[in-house]
C-alpha cells in the first residue's frame, strides 16, 4: 500500500469538490480554481517541510500543464521538465504525467515518456474521484516515482549532472 | 567421372536456380520501377474459383451456407483505435477480409521495439504506425478504403474529432458500423467509452495483460450491456500470482502469440456481429497459461458513473434490442441472475454466485481492482470558496 511518509503527505493536500472535466465549459473553470487552490496548498506545505520539489503552471484553457520537478541527492539538483494533457474523461481518468527528457533512459516509462504508476495508484484515485486532483497525482503518482527511479538511473549513469551557472 | 545422368541433373537445377534468380531480379526491377503488381480494384466480389480471385473462398462461405451475404461485408465501415500489437493485426484480417472502410487512429511511431509483435516490418521504423499500416493494407486489398488519424484521442483538441468521425464515418457518411478498441492504457478505452455512450455506438474493448499471458475482448452496446464506466475493468486471471510478478525494471511485457489470438479472438467476432452469422461474445477471455477461455455476459450498472450510460439503460428499457443480432435470440432468455453491487450478471457453464466482494466475478475472471468506500485518511479538508478569480490563481501559483 501506500507508505506512511506519502500518506501523511496526502492527508494534508486539501481535496476538490467539483466533479468537472475540460468539456463541461463553467463547471471546468470551477473546477479549475479548486486545482489551483489545492495545488498552491501543497507547494507552500512542501516549502515549509523543506521538500520543494516540483513547479506547475497550465495553459489559459487549464488542459495543457506543464512545469519543472527536482530531485536533490549529495547536494545536487536534478531538474527535469514535466508535462500533461488533461485528459476529456478527467477526473475520472487521472493524468498520465510525463518527462519527455527521460524517455527511452527507463524501463518505467512507457512511450512519450510517460512515467509507469504503481499498481495501487489506480484503485487509490477511482474510489477518491472527483475528490483528488492534480496535486495528489504528482504526491501519489510522480512523487514516489522520483524518488525510486532518479537515484537508480543516477547510479548507471544515465542521468548526469547539469551546472547550472 | 559423371555419368551423362548426373550431369543432366545437374544443368536441371542449375536452370531453376537461375529461373529463380531471374524472377528475383525482374520483381527487384519492377518494384524500383514502382511497377510491382498491383492488385487491381475489383468492382464486384465473386465467387469464381480461379487463381486470381482474391475472394473466391471467402464468397465460399456463402455457397456453404456459413454466411447468408458475404458481399455485405463491403457496405461496413470500422473504426480502429490503437494500431499496435493488436490493432494492426486486427485491421490486416479485416483488410483480408474486404471489408470496405477502415478508419485507423493511433498517434504512436514504429519502433524497433515493436519487432516483437506481428504486422510491421523493420524498415517501417520511424513511421507513423497509422501510415506505414495504411501503406501496408493497401497493398493488401485495394479495395478496402483506409482513412487516418494520427493524433491522441483523449485530448480536448482532437475528441470531438474523434466523435464526429465515429458518427459521421461510414461509407455513407452516417454512424461506422463497430468501433473497435486496440488501445493499451485506460485513459484511451474511458475515452472512447464516453464517445461510445455519448453517441450510442456499439464496440468492442480487447486489451492484453502487461505480462503478456491473458488477454479479453468485450463487446458493448450502450445501455445493453455493461459499458467501460459501469464496473473496474475485467480481466482473466492468469495464475501468476500478483505479488511474485516481479515488476521492477518493467513496465510492460508482451508477446506476438497472445495478441495474435486476442486479435483473432476480435476479428472473429467483429465479422460475425457485421456478417450477422454465429453467436458473438459479450466477454471473451484467453488465459495463455492453462488455454483456457472463460466468457460471460455483463449487464449494465444502474448507478454507472457515465450519465449517458444511465440515459441509454433507461431508453433500452422501453426497446429491448438484441444485440448480436437474430443469431442470439435464445441466449437472450438465459440472461436472469443476480444483480450485485456492479451490476454484473453472468451467463455461461459456470453460472458461479458472485459475492460482490470477491474480486473473481467469473471462473477466471476477475476485477482488475475493487474500489473500497472512500475512507477519511485519503486526503485533506475540502479545499475552501475562494473570491479570487481563476488568473489571479494562476498569477499566485506562478508566483510560489
Ligand atoms: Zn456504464
Amino acid at each position: 500500500m501506500v507508505d506512511e511518509s506519502t500518506k501523511k503527505t496526502l492527508s494534508k493536500i486539501p481535496l476538490l469538490k467539483t466533479k468537472a472535466g475540460p468539456r463541461d465549459k463553467d463547471l471546468w473553470v470551477q473546477r479549475l480554481k479548486e486545482e489551483y487552490q489545492s495545488l498552491i496548498q501543497y507547494v507552500q506545505n512542501n516549502k515549509s517541510a523543506d521538500n520543494d520539489w516540483f513547479r506547475l503552471e497550465s495553459n489559459k484553457e487549464g488542459t495543457k500543464w506543464f512545469g519543472k520537478c527536482w530531485h536533490v541527492q549529495d547536494m545536487l539538483k536534478y531538474e527535469f521538465d514535466v508535462e500533461f494533457d488533461i485528459p476529456v474523461t478527467y477526473p475520472t481518468t487521472a493524468p498520465e504525467i510525463a518527462l519527455p527528457e527521460l524517455d527511452g533512459k527507463t524501463a518505467k516509462m512507457y512511450r512519450g515518456g510517460k512515467i509507469c504508476l504503481t499498481d495501487h495508484f489506480k484503485p487509490l484515485w477511482a474510489r477518491n474521484v472527483p475528490k483528488f486532483g492534480i496535486a495528489h497525482a504528482m504526491a501519489l503518482g510522480l512523487g514516489p516515482w522520483l524518488a525510486v527511479e532518479i537515484p537508480e538511473m543516477i547510479e548507471k549513469g544515465v542521468v548526469k549532472y547539469n551546472e547550472k551557472e | 567421372m559423371s555419368s551423362s545422368s548426373d550431369l543432366e541433373l545437374k544443368v536441371q537445377r542449375l536452370e531453376s536456380k537461375l529461373k529463380e534468380a531471374q524472377e528475383l531480379l525482374e520483381h527487384e526491377r519492377r518494384k524500383n520501377e514502382g511497377a510491382v503488381t498491383k492488385r487491381e480494384k475489383i468492382g464486384q466480389m465473386s465467387a469464381e474459383v480461379i487463381d486470381s480471385n482474391p475472394y473466391s473462398r471467402l464468397m465460399a462461405l456463402q455457397r456453404m451456407g456459413v454466411v447468408e451475404n458475404y458481399e455485405r461485408i463491403r457496405q461496413m465501415s470500422v473504426v480502429v483505435v490503437g494500431v499496435g500489437g493488436v490493432g494492426s493485426v486486427t485491421a490486416e484480417m479485416l483488410t483480408r477480409c474486404g471489408v470496405g472502410k477502415l478508419v485507423l487512429f493511433d498517434y504512436d511511431k514504429v519502433e524497433l521495439a515493436n519487432m516483437n509483435r506481428l504486422f510491421f516490418t523493420p524498415d517501417q521504423a520511424g513511421m507513423s504506425k497509422v501510415q506505414a499500416a495504411a501503406m501496408t493494407l493497401q497493398d493488401i486489398n485495394p479495395d478496402t478504403q483506409i482513412e487516418t488519424y494520427n493524433y491522441n484521442i483523449t485530448t480536448v483538441d482532437n475528441f470531438d474529432n474523434f466523435c464526429k468521425i465515429i458518427a459521421n464515418g461510414s461509407l455513407t457518411g452516417g454512424p461506422v458500423d463497430l468501433v473497435l478498441s486496440c488501445v493499451d492504457n485506460y485513459e484511451a478505452r474511458m475515452a472512447i467509452n464516453t464517445a461510445c455512450n455519448e453517441l450510442g455506438q456499439t464496440w468492442f474493448e480487447s486489451g492484453v495483460a502487461e505480462n503478456a499471458v491473458s488477454g479479453h475482448i468485450q463487446l458493448i452496446v450502450p445501455g445493453v450491456t455493461a459499458c467501460f464506466a459501469c464496473a473496474p475493468p475485467l480481466v482473466v486471471a492468469s495464475q501468476i500470482d500478483e505479488k511474485t510478478l516481479k515488476r521492477e525494471g518493467v513496465c510492460a511485457a508482451s508477446l506476438p502469440t497472445t495478441m495474435g489470438i486476442v486479435a483473432g479472438m476480435l476479428a472473429q467476432n467483429t465479422l460475425k456481429k457485421l456478417l450477422g452469422f454465429g453467436t458473438v461474445s459479450y466477454y471473451l477471455g484467453y488465459n495463455a497459461m492453462q488455454d483456457f477461455f472463460p466468457t460471460m455476459r455483463i449487464k449494465p450498472n444502474p448507478t454507472c458513473d457515465d450519465s449517458n450510460c444511465r440515459t441509454k439503460q433507461l431508453e433500452m428499457k422501453d426497446r429491448p434490442q438484441t444485440p448480436t443480432g437474430a443469431a442470439n435470440k435464445e441466449d437472450e432468455e438465459d440472461v436472469v441472475h443476480e444483480d450485485n453491487d456492479w451490476g454484473i450478471s453472468l451467463v455461461g457453464e459456470n453460472e458461479p454466485d458472485v459475492e460482490p466482494e470477491e474480486k473473481e466475478i467469473a471462473t477466471g475472471i476477475k476485477l482488475a481492482y475493487t474500489v473500497p468506500a472512500p475512507t477519511s485518511d485519503d486526503g485533506g479538508d475540502l479545499v475552501q470558496d475562494t473570491e479570487l478569480s481563476l488568473e489571479e490563481l494562476q498569477r499566485q501559483m506562478g508566483n510560489l
